[in-house]
């Protein structure tokens, strides 16, 4: 198992956010956890990677549990860790060759010459090559995630984490994003775990789909079975049907 | 109202732990981990080269009028000839390293707290660590060594440039005998004087690059959290600065005497 979550508990303050979440991914899968805005997705991810300490449950990475690691100890476990965040988080003060080779250059083993060679190959395949001396200031929204794609994929991590990939894009920039993803999982045979509220990129880009809902994991199933299921909580939210709206609240 | 004090000591104290923890975490990565010096380098640089213009009007303007008040005083009572040693030791022992301090910190303490802190509502502090890098290694340690080694240079430069400054107003302006000012500033100068001054850059560069860094890092989300934690970083780096001063005086005077 690639990954595998037991009674995750995530609190902040009295707002109880993950409230004994359990699920597992196998090695390969291609997995997206869905649910309401502010529903603990985006925290449930960055849980994943050691990013936030949770309050109380177990995370296995390839059987090595990283909840009770300190941030040294964590850093090793990253490395097999590639993320795509929401802004993209590129460092404004580096290039886009500087960006995506961040990585490799900080470890120090690679040459100078092969990291050039890798950045440009992993540029290729975002569609953004001949933009290494850019600086992210001067990149489009769709052009800074593909940039965080690359950076996120370039030293081949065995699992890619997306938060909300699409996120604030135009249809055809999310529909690229979308393609790349795939691209990425069918060329590096990665396990890929993404977070989002976009049930046509959901449904596009995974095999499998979580549906969070009140701090637990409340459905388990593939892309159809999600879009055909009647239970009222998945139809109402892959819909996008909201609560009816009484006249006294309208009032 | 005392839930209040009870909130503002537990913040008080809880600010105190984490910044106690950021400095472990500096002398775990200053033993285990190879700074990168080009970055240290471009810190140097950026602490050094662009902190000229303050640390040179600084000094010099320190030195000028403190020579001038100090020959007002002297000559009243015919001791003009020992006003240039009054500003060597004042510039050297307390206002050269305070004063470069503070005008450190409120430039550069300033400008760290900012950079970082923006970085971190931005989630690069997080993209970061999800490459593998710590951000007191990649962002703190050279801060910090930039900071440790480059404030002593600043001081001495600003020292130097002070008593340089009060010579030319004791001579030229004031007709203080040349020769006589520079034999009593001479006699009265320790060696200790000079090294105490010194000694203490060490620590207020250190202080300036924990504080600013700290409030960076803990920078609450949105823009008004970057311009409270800059403006956090240079009240308290300022504070920490002359209180320290206080006691690195005391120690330093009875370890040193």
């Amino acid at each position: 198992m690639m990954i595998e979550v037991r009674n995750l508990k995530k609190s902040f303050g009295a707002l109880r956010v993950l409230d004994g979440v359990d699920f597992s991914i196998e090695k390969g899968e291609a997995v997206t956890i869905i649910g309401v805005s502010g529903g603990g997705k985006s925290i449930l991810l960055k849980l994943l990677i050691g990013l936030i300490t949770p309050n109380a449950g177990e995370i296995h990475i390839e059987g090595q549990n990283i909840a009770g690691m300190n941030e040294r100890q964590l850093l090793q476990v990253r490395r097999k860790f590639g993320m795509l965040f929401q802004s993209a988080a590129l460092f404004d003060s580096l290039s886009v060759e500087e960006n995506v080779g961040f990585l490799l250059r900080r470890e120090g083993r690679t040459a100078a010459a092969e990291i050039s060679r890798r950045v440009g190959e992993v540029l290729e395949l975002v569609g953004l090559e001949g933009t290494q001396k850019k600086m992210p200031a001067e990149l489009s929204g769709g052009m800074r995630k593909r940039v965080g794609l690359a950076r996120a994929v370039v030293y081949r991590p065995e699992i890619v984490l997306y938060d909300e990939p699409t996120t604030g894009l135009d249809p055809i920039a999310a529909d690229s994003i979308d393609q790349l993803i795939i691209r990425v999982v069918e060329t590096f045979n990665v396990t890929s775990v993404a977070v989002t509220h976009d049930m046509r990129s959901a449904r596009r880009i995974s095999r499998r789909i979580l549906m969070l809902h009140q701090g637990r994991i409340y459905a388990d199933q593939t892309p159809d079975e999600i879009f055909k299921s009647v239970d009222p909580v998945i139809h109402r939210f892959v819909n996008g049907i909201a609560e009816p709206i009484g006249k006294e609240s309208l009032i | 109202m005392t839930s209040l004090a009870k909130q503002l000591a537990r913040d008080w104290f809880g600010g105190l732990g984490r910044g106690t923890l950021l400095c472990r975490e500096i002398v775990v990565s200053l033993v285990r981990v190879k700074p990168v010096w080009r970055d240290v380098l471009y810190q140097m640089y950026f602490i050094g080269v662009k902190s000229q213009t303050v640390v040179i009007i600084t000094g010099m303007f320190t030195g000028m009028v403190l020579c001038a008040q100090t020959y007002f005083q002297f000559h009243r009572v015919k001791m003009d000839s020992l006003t240039l040693a009054v500003v060597s030791v004042s510039m050297g022992s307390e206002l050269g390293p305070v004063l470069t301090g503070l005008m450190v910190a409120g430039r550069v303490g300033a400008a760290i707290a900012a950079q970082i802190g923006t970085m971190r509502v931005t989630e690069q502090i997080d993209a970061l660590r999800t490459l593998a890098a710590h951000p007191v290694d990649y962002l703190v340690v050279p801060r910090f060594l930039g900071l440790f080694l480059t404030m002593p240079l600043l001081t001495v430069e600003s020292i130097a440039l002070g008593i340089a400054a009060a010579y030319v107003v004791a001579s030229f302006l004031l007709g203080v005998n040349q020769a006589d000012a520079w034999h009593q500033m001479m006699r009265h100068t320790d060696d200790i004087d000079m090294l105490t001054g010194v000694i203490k850059t060490f620590v207020f560069g250190g202080v300036i690059a924990v504080v600013a860094c700290y409030k960076g890092l803990s920078c609450p989300q949105g823009a008004e959290g970057v311009g409270h934690a800059t403006t956090e970083a240079v009240v308290y780096s300022s504070i920490t600065i002359l209180i320290s001063n206080f006691f690195l005086t005391m120690i330093l005077n009875t370890l040193l005497r």
